[in-house]
């Protein structure tokens, strides 16, 4: 697979990603989900969020791609604020015109693949580039297939969802998320939706996508993915960051009390 | 069951007591008997039920309900037949009269029109109820309200009458300068008022018809699409309608139906659709029964029409909820008979019909090892 010189995601390893978190907030009516969150992500790193549930992990990653609104701090993506534009001493709300452009950057995968039925997997691939970045059809769907042969996929471009198992939906979906090009791919509970067999061949293609240099934010329960792949883990309990580093030092030595009783739960 | 058993006793630690053949505990009968075919002696048992015919099971009680159904429908059909006074005659006359025909017609083209008018604008103001703007919402619910509560024939005169409220219509700014002047009476025939009341009083309801089928749509698809980035239009236009489609298209059916039968209220304007046809011609020559039947047909033959169209389009529309689309009768039709004329000549069924249905040129015989029976060209290739 990784013989594979797949001109559209060789292309995100110039892209740049950095993802800047500052005191992030946000609450649904009075119960707060996120009370102080403050993360940074360098380009092309690999980021993994553990957590018991209930702890925020979801909607950390659905403040940066802004389908929450924070209520206070802000996210900011290769320097840009994620839903504002700055104005002198004024944050502009952006429209929603200008929110979905900046989505654009930002890949999201989600727990139940979200796949569109009623389109093949190369149409559910082809419809973003051509619709939100207007390039031409035929040019996308040639790189689309590709992508899809890239997730091991190609016979299958004009299978419907329904027609495909878990694991081979969740990686179209990654196809789909990949095919804008993305500085930043978020991942959320990917594999928790999929029968044990088929969780390798997921986590098999997210680790090629994590050496083309996109920067990944992956929220799992996949302990063994963590400590392969990640440059850095970061265990969120509340609504805050409790421990973050390194995984050899995060999960093998955690200094928290509150990790150590999370990891004795999970392994 | 016996299966079951001879398992559950090779667990056990002590063997069970011998059972001699005979022993009536060890249960006589078919079930046993498969059960030891099933143990090791396949071969045997299978020669022994091959090309056995199956009959199928007996429904006493299924045949009694059929002929008293036959009876009635008898019944119905010799009183079609032989009371004179339904006049077939006459009906078989004005059935393809020229002006029934243009009736006909008629009321296909006011239902096509308002069915137009009235889901273009009801998916306006679905989507106008759905908006964040609360005017906009605001606006789409009061629509609704109102269209919704006075009768349709109280709008269709309404509409009729609006030269009377605006004698003149005029195209320019709010408020402002006016350019193109219409008299109303020109511009609203029979015609059109007909469609300002069929159209109007149907985006009504079509509006909140089109509104469910997007409610119906997972809110899961909404973000995908928003974390596409997709255009807001592009994510209305090429996912969530076309998904929502599949709720809407039954009840929006219903509702087209409605209004071909609807658009007989139109009478009152004495516009030339079907019905007010008729009953010009019944009022001068006095066979009521006769013409209102021909009417019905009309209305019959219409509304098949409309009930296939949905066929395929809900087909259409269900293609990315089911794996694999159910066939058409068509298909169905072409299989059943290939089925049929490969059991009566005796050839392979030909490639290409289901094995679902290729199965039945061999029903009445058991063929569960397929020993006996020829490979059809689709096991062959």
């Amino acid at each position: 697979m990784s013989a594979a010189t797949s001109a559209a995601v060789d292309r995100l390893a110039d892209a740049t990603g950095r993802v800047e978190l500052h005191d992030v907030h946000k609450a649904y009516g009075t119960l707060e989900v996120l009370r102080g969150v403050s993360l940074t992500l360098e380009p092309g790193s690999v980021t993994v969020v553990l957590g018991p549930s209930g702890s925020g992990k979801s909607t950390l990653l659905r403040v940066v791609n802004h389908l929450e609104k924070v209520d206070r701090g802000f996210v900011a993506v290769d320097g840009e604020l994620v839903g504002y534009r700055r104005r002198g001493r004024t944050l502009r709300e952006l429209t929603e015109r200008d929110v979905l452009r900046q989505r654009t950057r930002i890949g999201f995968v989600f727990q139940s693949f979200n796949l569109f039925p009623h389109l093949t997997a190369v149409e559910n691939v082809v419809e973003a580039p051509v619709a939100a970045q207007g390039r031409p059809r035929a040019e996308v769907e040639a790189e689309a297939r590709e992508l899809l042969a890239r997730v091991g996929l190609a016979d299958k471009a004009d299978a419907r969802p329904r027609q495909l198992s878990g694991g081979q939906q969740q990686r179209v979906a990654i196809a789909r998320a990949l095919a804008l090009r993305p500085s930043v791919l978020l991942f959320d509970e990917p594999t928790s939706a999929l029968d044990p067999e088929l969780v390798g061949e997921v986590l098999d293609v997210m680790k090629d996508v994590a050496r083309t240099g996109t920067t990944l934010l992956v929220v799992t329960h996949e302990i063994g993915f963590a400590r392969e792949v990640a440059d850095t883990v970061v265990l969120l309990d509340r609504g805050v960051v409790v421990e973050q580093g390194p995984p050899s030092q995060v999960l093998d030595a955690p200094r928290h009390e509150r990790t150590r009783a999370f990891l004795q739960k999970v392994l | 069951m016996s299966t079951h058993l001879a398992q559950d006793e090779s667990r056990l630690l002590v063997p069970p007591p011998a059972r001699h053949p005979a022993d009536p505990a060890a249960g006589a009968g078919p079930d046993a008997g498969a059960a030891d075919g099933r143990s090791g002696r396949d071969d045997r048992l299978d020669d022994r039920l091959e090309g056995l015919r199956i009959v199928p099971a007996r429904h006493p009680g299924r045949w009694v309900a059929t002929a008293a159904v036959a009876v009635l429908l008898a019944m119905v059909v010799s009183s079609l037949v032989t009371n004179d006074r339904w006049e077939w005659g006459v009906v078989a006359q004005y059935l393809t009269w020229p002006s029934v025909v243009e009736g006909a017609w008629a009321t296909v083209r006011l239902t096509a029109v308002a069915a137009v008018v009235g889901f273009a604008l009801g998916t306006v103001l679905a989507l106008m109820r759905l908006s964040r703007s609360p005017l906009l919402r605001s606006v789409s619910w009061a629509y609704t309200w109102v269209f919704r509560s006075v009768p349709l024939l109280l709008q269709l005169l309404l509409w009729y009458n609006l030269a009377y409220l605006y004698p003149h219509l005029s195209l320019g700014v709010p408020f402002g300068p006016e350019y193109l002047w219409f008299d109303t009476l020109s511009v609203v025939d029979k015609f059109w008022a007909a469609i300002l009341g069929l159209g109007l009083s149907q985006a009504a309801y079509s509006a909140e018809i089109v509104r469910a089928g997007i409610l119906s749509v997972d809110q899961g698809q909404h973000e995908a699409a928003a974390s596409l980035g997709l255009p807001r239009r592009r994510q209305v236009s090429r996912i969530i309608l076309p998904q929502a489609m599949r709720t809407i298209v039954p009840t929006a059916v219903n509702e087209v139906i409605g209004l071909l039968k609807g658009t007989s209220i139109v009478y009152v304007l004495a516009y030339g659709e079907l019905f007010y046809i008729v009953s010009v011609i019944y009022g001068r020559n006095g066979r009521v029964v006769p013409l209102l039947l021909v009417a019905s047909i009309w209305y019959l033959v219409l509304t098949t029409l409309i009930t296939v169209v949905q066929y395929y389009v809900e087909r259409h529309y269900a293609k990315g909820a089911l794996r694999t689309l159910p066939p058409t009768p068509l298909q169905r039709a072409r299989w059943t008979v290939q089925v049929a004329g490969a059991r009566f000549t005796g050839r392979d069924v030909p490639p290409g019909v289901p094995p679902a249905y290729a199965a039945r040129a061999r029903v009445g015989v058991l063929t569960r090892t397929s020993r006996t029976v020829a490979p059809t060209a689709g096991e062959r290739a």
